[in-house]
């Protein structure tokens, strides 16, 4: 009996210059639709110059489960962190 | 505000020496303040929980248009029309975000709206009040959004990320519906003798039903003390309700109107007033189906779905035949290349 229509996570990039982030999902037929849509529930109050729209089911995840050893390997190289370096003070700004 | 009497899966809280080894780590994360995801480990109880208070606040959005709705075309003026048809699209949204909160934790959006059709699911007692004049629509943006503001805040750090996002979200858009109301309400009741009356009698109906927006009291509220210690439950019904009249009281003074609860009193000891409990009966019988307007509500949105059917599956038809066209095109295309 429903013939529901498909979920859509949109993603909207703000006024300035920047990557288009997650806003939020909603239902439409199409994609034409769902970014119709997603500009009037997500960019009532001028919250985005361009929206991407695509349907959830093609989005792959990483699963939750990970979350520890998935990333753990960047725990012990702190060395990638600028910090980790020492340089004299009367080197000046580096 | 907008999910009163929710019931909690389980019975009554668990204590740690109750739970498995993975739910442990679950309350853990809770405890340590962690947000928890869609596709993370959850107790089956906490999930059936957030669907029904998830659920029920989207309905209360989606109900809570049709007592302002019904004022949309005789706004006094066209400003007044552009404001509130903007509100009223906001609820809208409101309701679309709590809906895609509710489908990450694996129900369809159409088997809520189904719940909520055959009366197994509420929705906010407060939305079977009718608008009866202008004043109720400076009184309803005031003081009921307002109530949810005070609710929502609270609910911001709820433990379930989807929501606590939803929230966040809601909160930001939602100032503009008080101070809309809160204006209404300043012109009324510095206009005429007849517009302060209209006023005066706005708050008069709705002080109480207010009030009830946050649930029966801690004392009697049985569901309460398990969605707390899960954090889908912030903060308790009198507390969040202490907190709304202390902040309502000062704003009734600066209007020059008058509660009507003869016995509030500041109580310097506790730092907030002192106020009568609403009518807890009355309460009841609303959320058994007995208000004023419930059967007008539901009614309303039952007609909305149905009437719409042919347009949801219009839509869906045209979308698979462009997209079965779109292939047939491709098909062909890719052909006449070799």
């Amino acid at each position: 009996m429903s013939n529901e229509w498909p979920l859509w996570e949109i993603f909207i990039r703000g006024q300035h210059g920047m990557s288009h982030r997650h806003v939020g999902s909603l239902h439409a037929p199409d994609a034409e639709t769902a970014i119709r849509n997603g500009r009037d529930v997500y960019t009532r109050r001028n919250e985005g110059v361009s929206i991407w729209a695509v349907e959830s089911a093609h989005i792959a995840a990483s699963a939750p489960g990970d979350k520890g050893p998935y990333y753990d390997p960047s725990d012990s190289k702190i060395y990638r962190h600028p910090t980790f370096f020492d340089i004299p003070d009367e080197v000046g700004s580096m | 505000m907008y999910a009163q009497m929710v019931k909690t899966s389980g019975s009554g809280v668990k204590s740690r020496s109750e739970m498995g080894a993975q739910e442990q780590a679950f309350q853990a994360r809770i405890d340590a303040g962690d947000k928890i995801e869609p596709r993370d480990w959850m107790p089956d109880e906490y999930r059936k929980t957030l669907i029904r208070q998830i659920g029920q606040h989207a309905h209360s959005e989606i109900v809570g248009q049709l007592p302002e709705g019904n004022w949309i075309t005789r706004a006094p003026t066209l400003e007044r029309k552009a404001i509130l048809l903007a509100k009223v699209q906001d609820e809208a949204g409101h309701g679309l975000y709590l809906y895609c909160a509710a489908e990450t934790l694996g129900v369809s959006r159409d088997e809520l709206l189904t719940e909520l059709h055959a009366g197994r699911m509420k929705y906010s007692s407060i939305f079977n009040y009718p608008t009866l004049n202008w004043a109720d629509i400076g009184a309803v943006g005031w003081l009921v959004d307002g109530a949810a503001i005070v609710n929502q805040v609270a609910l911001q750090r709820t433990s379930y990320g989807p929501y606590s996002r939803a929230m966040v979200r809601i909160c930001k858009e939602e100032s503009f519906h008080a101070r809309q109301g809160f204006v209404i309400m300043m012109k009324m009741a510095s206009g005429t003798p007849a517009q302060r009356a209209m006023a005066q009698d706005a708050l008069d109906r709705l002080w109480y039903p207010s009030l009830m927006m946050f649930g029966p009291s801690d004392k009697d509220s049985v569901h309460s003390e398990q969605s707390m210690a899960w954090k889908i439950k912030v903060k308790s019904n009198d507390e969040l309700r202490q907190k709304y009249v202390d902040q309502t009281i000062p704003q009734i003074e600066y209007l020059g109107l008058k509660c009507p609860d003869a016995d509030i009193r500041w109580n310097g000891e506790k730092g907030g007033y002192d106020f009568s409990e609403p009518d807890w009966a009355e309460f009841y019988e609303v959320i058994k189906g007995n208000g004023p307007c419930n059967k007008e509500r539901l009614g309303a949105r039952v007609k909305a779905w149905d009437d719409g059917e042919w347009v949801r599956d219009g839509l869906m038809a045209h979308a698979q035949k462009k997209a079965a066209a779109k292939h047939a095109a491709a098909q062909e295309g890719s052909g006449n290349v070799e």
